[in-house]
């Protein structure tokens, strides 16, 4: 993992959103690097800024949202703060994004040909012939059928996973660099999630993306990623490489997170969940937002905010647990049973 | 399509009919003095006469069957008040070319003026331009067209220095009827294109097609316009009603001789063939407005399938 490019650094960003005459502090100096060829997961609860983080990768923040402090260097480049002007030239070229629901992200009164020849009409500037035979190339590529009849239709003449596949093929359409897939499966049952993310994984190979997964479903996660970031309360608690994080996870929250799986649950007895509530990121966090929820919360948790501690060159947590001064406190049984599934996985590889 | 369409012309039919059977009816239990000129001077035995003359002493059934078999030759009857003796046809020739003028002039420029204050609104909400347009919508509905009519006529004439009333060699004095009978569509229009656009601008596509690549100009004239002007398309059958309804008063304020004057002058005289024959011909507007929303509706949206029931997925 140190030998490989860096294609994407995030240097202590923090962005903020006015709404109504407050500050609301979303993203609380976040550092990260993706590398290139990577496939990173950014995984946490509803609310905990996965997607507000990653849509300043493409200038796509709401209007009141705002990049307060930091920087994300792209290409040797600070895009932190491009102007609208500037992003046109990244959006779709360089990072291209997957949106969740393919019910609603398609133009139903365009023809699907028309709007994956849209996006590279505009990078690529093909057209006429040269573009609808681009344009049967990439539905080819993504796997749907008869590609120039289909090309033709509308979005209304086809099934939520063939519109998902028509949402990637418009991602993917101008050859961009990161692919940034937000909750791609989530609007889809379960067999027609399996094939698209199949079909992410196969085009990340064919056109070497680097992708970066949004999603609070960690069966996806454990399906795709290389790595995982778990986000919680604006911040990037634990990262690490997949097995470390789901065999040896560190940070409470990530115990917490893993022990709310229904695969870790034992029959008849209650499904586990998070008590309490995420903190009002209004006002601002005092040592480890976790805390409050946290159980075996230790003193310092309340005052100060924890540094990184590194487990492994690959994996650190944000935990004060992980200070050589803490007292030893074990994770849940089942979390610790992991480690043994984990230590059976480590020997078999 | 030819199918759908040529049932959708029948039902209109059918409508008319019902229409016409309807208001017929209801115009025969006006007083009889309308279908008199000088019905004061008359005698019992005149007025008698006159009535079976005319067949209207027969069942009205059957005054509605023969309405119905003249009016299959186009004969709507003769004015009775109005123009004694004269066929209602006669009179309705030579003012029907004057209200569809005047109704297509205000038509095509309230769709000039009310579709770019619409996206203008949509594109800068919340800012000096969208509030501007919603004073202007807010005074449009609110105040009676009657009372900005008058206005319009008494300052606007001053202003551009000419006289009151329509002069049909001076294309300068139908610029006020014009405006008057728009301004009610204008406010319609922009209204309801804002409030398409701010919509559509809201949806997931918006956000994909920015994602894309997309600049924010494109998106607005590519995607969202489109997709908003789809629903408006429903608003012009109501648009042209409301021209009709707005050229009533106008051209009588204006003595513009067209079909909307005539009618107010007709009730006046209690003319009942010349009241009954241009409700009739308002009412055809009317439904052929439908008609042909419903029609640009299938054109302009390709989700409206005709090929099977439910062929959409």
């Amino acid at each position: 993992m140190r030998n490989q490019k860096i294609i994407l650094s995030v240097k202590d960003l923090n962005i903020k959103f006015n709404l109504r005459g407050r500050q609301l502090h979303a993203i609380r100096g976040v550092s990260l690097d993706v590398y290139e060829g990577e496939s990173l997961a950014i995984v946490g609860e509803s609310g905990s800024g996965k997607s507000v983080f990653t849509k300043t990768f493409m200038g796509l923040l709401d209007v009141n949202g705002f990049v307060d402090s930091g920087r994300i260097v792209y290409n040797g480049t600070d895009i932190a703060n491009f102007t609208e002007k500037e992003w046109l030239k990244i959006r779709g070229k360089e990072i291209a994004m997957v949106l969740q629901d393919p019910m609603t992200s398609l133009n139903p009164l365009k023809t699907i040909g028309a709007q994956i020849g849209e996006a590279i009409w505009m990078h690529q500037g093909l057209k006429g012939d040269a573009l609808k035979s681009a344009v049967v190339e990439i539905l080819k590529d993504v796997g749907i059928t008869e590609p120039e009849r289909r090309a033709k239709q509308y979005p209304h003449e086809f099934s939520g996973g063939m519109r998902q596949r028509v949402v990637i093929a418009i991602a993917v359409a101008c050859r961009p660099r990161i692919l940034i897939c937000d909750e791609p499966t989530t609007a889809l049952d379960v067999t027609i999630q399996a094939q698209i993310l199949k079909l992410l994984k196969e085009l990340k190979q064919k056109f070497d993306l680097t992708t970066i997964y949004i999603t609070h479903d960690l069966g996806v996660v454990a399906n795709v990623a290389d790595r995982i970031a778990v986000m919680y309360a604006g911040d990037i608690v634990e990262i690490g490489k997949s097995e470390e994080v789901f065999y040896d996870p560190k940070h409470p929250y990530t115990w917490a997170l893993l022990s709310s799986l229904p695969q870790l649950g034992k029959k008849g007895e209650d499904l586990y969940s998070i008590k309490g509530t995420p903190p009002n990121l209004f006002y601002e966090v005092k040592g480890d937002a976790f805390a409050a929820r946290n159980p075996q919360a230790l003193k310092i948790d309340f005052e100060e905010r924890p540094p990184y501690f590194d487990v492994t060159e690959t994996h650190k947590a944000r935990t004060w647990l992980l200070d050589p001064r803490a007292p030893k406190v074990e994770p849940p049984e089942h979390i610790r049973e992991l480690r043994k599934l984990g230590g059976k996985y480590n020997a078999g590889k | 399509m030819i199918k759908y369409l040529a049932k959708r012309i029948f039902r209109s039919i059918f409508t008319l009919i019902i229409i016409i059977s309807v208001v017929f009816s209801l115009l025969r239990f006006m007083p009889i003095e309308g279908y008199f000129q000088n019905f004061d001077k008359l005698t019992e035995a005149q007025i008698q006469a006159g009535l079976s003359n005319m067949g209207l002493d027969q069942p009205l059934p059957v005054q509605l069957f023969n309405f119905f078999k003249n009016l299959l030759h186009g004969d709507l009857g003769v004015s009775r008040t109005y123009r004694t003796n004269v066929p209602v046809m006669d009179i309705i020739v030579e003012k029907i070319p004057v209200s569809v003028q005047f109704g297509l002039m205000s038509i095509a420029f309230s769709m000039l003026v009310g579709f770019p204050l619409g996206i203008l609104m949509a594109r800068s909400k919340g800012k000096f331009w969208d509030k501007f347009g919603t004073v202007f919508i807010v005074f449009i509905q609110a105040v009676p067209a009657a009372v900005y009519y008058l206005f319009i006529q008494i300052y606007g004439t001053e202003l551009l220095d000419i006289s009151m009333l329509y002069n049909a060699n001076r294309p300068i004095t139908w610029v006020l009827p014009v405006i008057s009978m728009s301004l009610g569509n204008i406010a319609y229009y922009a209204m309801w294109l804002r409030r398409y656009m701010v919509d559509e601008s809201n949806k997931d596509y918006v956000r994909l097609a920015r994602a894309k690549g997309l600049s924010q100009g494109k998106i607005m004239s590519k995607h969202v316009f489109r997709n908003a002007f789809v629903p408006m398309v429903q608003y012009i059958p109501n648009s042209i009603l409301n021209t009709v309804i707005g050229s009533i008063y106008v051209e009588s304020l204006y003595s513009i001789p067209g079909m909307g004057g005539l009618l107010v002058n007709v009730i006046q005289k209690q003319d009942n063939t010349m009241v009954q024959a241009l409700v009739i011909i308002f009412a055809s507007v009317g439904i052929l407005g439908l008609v042909l929303g419903d029609l640009l509706m299938c054109i302009v949206d390709p989700r409206i399938s005709f090929t099977k029931k439910g062929g959409a997925r």
